[in-house]
């Protein structure tokens, strides 16, 4: 969220799918998978240069739509077209889409130099075109000296730009990359990411890439289609989900308070519970979402009435983050809090403790559904 | 690869199962406590003091006529039983002499029973019960028109004889030296019954086997009989065993054999008489 | 197994005399790491002795009663080079037509999914449980002169089978070809099948990457089944000696040289036995070491 990115959401909001017309160019897919009681139905559309990011929980579907697009899983229903051309049926070695697998799936009996050489080779290249093709790329991912080292004998990153190149050495017009920084350590994945970043920006074709990581999402991408169950519960700009969740999951995951109730002017009614007064004057159905860090505690009520949005709450848990406590309070309205280490020792915040949680009208962010 | 391994183990378990129910079933007999002594009245067949197991390892060339006269054995003896093996007389020596428990041994050839005797294993001297010639065995309805030895010398029939090694193979070499004949079969094969078989599946187009074979064989195949296997007749020997846990019964099954009666089955299945 | 056993009476030996204590403790930490003695339960380690000695004894057995004396008499034997060498070319005769058939079966099997391959499976597996005299049989109603496919090979290309050197050859692949198959379907099974999604996705085709990718990373499970196919063809008897014949030179292997001996010479069959015995031995061990240091 501290990406620069943020601040900058026309740029491909434009190029989304509410930008009117289907582009000639690009991704134009509707993928329906049938498995069992699972069913898949994603939409995507994605321009030339642009980067999406399927974003979703453990079993959402997400690899289920990549493997699709890739021709590894068949499509019950929908359609595929890249850059004008139907591939519903093309088998995936004849369709011009590249993988980097989560695993990387790098061949372990052939170098990297032979690994990434291997696309071009089945493409018809003789075996000296094709090599000299996988050096180039190599070199262009800064893997020049590893180009006779076997995958076992390459590092977590080293190993996800192999596969990168190799991917990216049969020329694909779509690049698909499945939870590529998640075989990574914590420390790679940060210069990983970066690298990875902008190699993607220079890719003019389309490229989808999968991920359950908020930041990878936010970080590599360029649009975001958040996917739950199977189908598409909310797609935008990385700052526009960030500060507009729609579905408790997203809230989670860039770790705001999410609400759903009616507004009627200032005052947001939860259900039967309580009611958050905002700052933004609306009516009908609407969001409330607030970060936890816009709470404040207190073991006993508050006198001051500043505070209109005050809650009677319970620890359920905590939970230490650094110099942070997230605490996880139930009662009048389930909230996550973040407090210091210092005030959570003060406050004497224990599982069971009973406190009173505020925020000020001007942190939280009414928007209609 | 370890997947291979533990079901190649299992079927080694089984393999291993299957040895010792085998085990199991020859070592279970459990005869007769009815040792009454060696009191030897063993011409008398009807002799109420025979019962129990007979175990009687014979020539495979006796299987039918044996099978035959074990039924009648036990019929005639209520309470007894009578346990064949058959095989080539060779194995069942090998047997013998190694320790496997039998009470008859009725051979194939002298030169097998020899190797009984000279262990030490036989009780007494061994007798001819029958005698066993050669005889071509030809296809259905003869379409080679083999009618001697020497048609069999003919390169476009596939002949297959037993090996020199077995009795019948002995024999017909024998036969072949008196008539100075060379023939080159397509195989020698491990044993009479093998041999026949080739002939039975059309495989070859005529074997060298014993009369009793081709008589065995019924219609699968035409026999074709042929002066030299005069010079080469088997006689077959039977002796009662040292080791003999039941020696009246395998005296009374020996006196079966050899007597009228007996003689009468086996040259029903082409056997000569001695 | 002697070599960690007497490390450890050496730490134990150390430890009485309150030796050094590094040396101890490395010693002990070698001991602990890779010797019988601990970390190898009783209920383990007995069963496996005996099964060693189970499978070992007999073969001592042949040893120790081989007519020493007669060996040479053996071996410069034309007729045992003969049948040896024929073994030996009929066995791996059998083992490549194993792999030639048994590998994309084995692939078949394993990542093509069609009705009834189970049964399909059960079916190609028979040949282990079949008594090889009855294969041998079964060989000939199907193969023979007079068999159902083989007498059309007779007829429309004066081919017969029976007891001829390619006979043997099919007897033994007959028998043999199961174990690589299910050798090699169990590497297969146990193998990722993404690499093959992977190669896909790069442009190869189905068979490309079968040839490209699956087989260099199957290739030590072929190779440990066509080292069974090619033992169990070397030592095969009832399905040759059933189908082939015998005929020295021709279909005369030594198993069928070794039964036939036993019939009239037990010592030369022991003699046999053992000349067929040091050559397998031989050969296995060559290939395994070939194969270790290839490996890493």
């Amino acid at each position: 969220m501290d990406d620069s990115r943020t601040t900058e959401p026309d740029h491909s909001a434009a190029s989304g799918p509410g930008a009117g017309d289907p582009a000639p160019d690009g991704l134009d897919a509707r993928l329906v998978v049938e498995r069992g009681a699972f069913r898949l139905d994603v939409a995507l559309r994605v321009a030339p240069g642009e980067v999406v990011a399927l974003l979703g929980p453990n079993g959402a579907g997400k690899t289920t739509a990549l493997r699709a697009l890739a021709g590894l899983a068949p499509l019950t229903d929908g359609h595929l077209r890249l850059d004008g051309a139907a591939l519903e049926r093309t088998p995936p070695e004849s369709r011009p889409v590249g993988v980097v697998f989560q695993d990387y799936l790098l061949f372990p009996h052939l170098t990297a130099l032979d690994n990434v050489a291997f696309g071009p080779r089945c493409h018809g290249a003789t075996r000296a075109e094709a090599r000299a093709r996988a050096a180039e790329w190599l070199g262009r991912l800064g893997l020049a000296e590893h180009a006779g080292a076997k995958p076992r004998k390459l590092s977590g990153g080293q190993a996800q730009r192999v596969a990168l190149a190799r991917a990216l050495a049969t020329g694909p017009r779509l690049l698909l990359l499945d939870e590529p920084l998640a075989a990574l350590d914590a420390r790679t994945r940060l210069e990983v990411r970066a690298q990875l970043r902008r190699h993607l920006a220079e890719f003019e074709a389309v490229a989808v890439l999968v991920t359950h990581d908020p930041l990878d999402a936010m970080v590599l991408a360029d649009r975001l289609v958040v996917v739950e169950d199977g189908r598409v519960v909310q797609e935008g700009t990385p700052s526009v989900i960030a500060r507009h969740p729609r579905t408790d999951y997203i809230a989670q995951l860039v770790g705001l308070n999410l609400y759903r109730g009616q507004a009627d002017g200032h005052t947001v009614r939860l259900g039967t519970g309580p009611s958050i007064t905002t700052t933004e004057a609306l009516s009908g159905p609407v969001f409330v979402a607030f970060p936890p860090s816009a709470i404040t505690l207190y073991r006993d009520r508050p006198t001051g009435a500043s505070a209109r949005n005050l809650w009677r709450c319970r620890v359920n848990g905590l939970e230490s983050h650094g110099d942070q406590v997230r605490a996880d309070l139930t009662g009048e309205l389930p909230l996550a809090a973040d407090l210091t280490t210092v005030a959570a020792a003060e406050l004497d915040l224990h599982p069971g403790a009973e406190v009173w949680a505020t925020v000020k009208a001007a942190q939280t962010h009414a928007y209609p559904v | 690869m370890t997947r291979t391994a533990r079901r190649t183990l299992q079927m080694t378990g089984v393999g291993v199962a299957a040895l010792l129910a085998l085990s199991a079933c020859s070592s279970s007999d459990d005869s007769s406590s009815a040792k009454s002594g060696p009191t030897g009245s063993a011409s008398a067949p009807a002799s109420d003091k025979v019962s129990g197991t007979v175990t009687v390892f014979a020539a495979a060339s006796l299987k039918e006529s044996f099978t035959a006269l074990g039924e009648k054995f036990e019929k005639a003896h209520p309470g007894t039983k009578v346990a064949f093996s058959f095989g080539g007389s060779d194995s069942l020596a090998a047997s013998i002499t190694g320790g496997a428990p039998a009470d008859v041994f009725a051979s194939a050839s002298p030169k097998t029973m020899k190797i009984v005797t000279d262990a030490g294993d036989a009780s007494g001297t061994p007798a001819t019960f029958v005698r066993n010639q050669l005889e071509i065995a030809a296809l259905p309805g003869n379409p080679a028109k083999i009618a001697s030895l020497k048609d069999l010398t003919k390169p476009s029939l596939k002949v297959v004889l037993c090996d020199k090694t077995v009795p019948c193979g002995a024999a017909a070499q024998k036969a072949l030296d008196a008539a100075r004949l060379k023939l080159t079969p397509v195989s020698y094969e491990q044993d009479v019954k093998s041999a026949l078989t080739k002939v039975e599946l059309k495989e070859a187009d005529a074997a060298v086997v014993y009369r009793t074979d081709v008589h065995a064989a019924g219609d699968k195949v035409e026999g074709v009989e042929f002066p030299e296997s005069a010079g080469a007749v088997n006689e077959y020997p039977i002796v009662q065993l040292k080791d003999s846990k039941n020696a009246e019964a395998a005296q009374a099954f020996i006196a079966l054999v050899r007597s009228a009666e007996g003689r009468q089955v086996l040259t029903e299945a082409g056997f000569l008489k001695p | 197994m002697t070599l960690p056993a007497t490390d450890r009476s050496g730490a134990a030996a150390d430890t009485l005399k309150g030796g050094p204590r590094r040396r101890l403790r490395r010693r002990s930490v070698r001991t602990g790491g890779r010797g019988l003695g601990r970390g190898v339960p009783p209920a383990l380690l007995v069963p496996a002795l005996i099964g060693v000695a189970f499978l070992v004894v007999p073969l001592i057995a042949l040893l120790v009663r081989a007519p020493w004396h007669g060996l040479p008499a053996q071996l410069t034997s034309a007729e045992v080079w003969q049948a040896l060498r024929l073994s030996l070319v009929c066995a791996t005769a059998a083992t490549a037509v194993s792999l030639v058939l048994g590998v994309p079966l084995a692939w078949l099997l394993a990542r093509v999914e069609f009705p009834g391959r189970g049964l399909v499976r059960a079916l190609v597996t028979l040949p282990l449980v079949l008594p090889p005299v009855v294969g041998g049989v079964a060989l000939l109603m199907a193969l023979g002169r007079n068999g159902i496919v083989g007498r059309s090979l007779d007829s429309w290309f004066g081919i017969t089978l029976p007891f001829t050197t390619t006979g043997v050859v099919v007897a033994e692949a007959f028998v043999a070809m199961p174990f690589l198959v299910i050798s090699v379907e169990g590497t297969l099974r146990a193998a990722d099948p993404r690499f093959e999604e992977a190669a896909a996705t790069l442009g190869a085709s189905r068979f490309t990457a079968f040839r490209r990718v699956t087989l260099p990373l199957i290739a030590p499970g072929i190779a440990a089944g066509a080292v069974l196919a090619w033992a169990r063809a070397l030592g095969e008897f009832g399905a040759t000696i059933t189908f082939a014949g015998n005929f020295p030179g021709r279909t005369q292997t030594m198993p069928l040289a070794v039964y036939l001996a036993l019939q009239s010479d037990p010592e030369a069959a022991i003699a046999l036995s053992l000349v067929l015995l040091a050559v397998s031995v031989a050969v296995l061990a060559g290939l395994r070491d070939r194969w270790m240091t290839a490996g890493g």
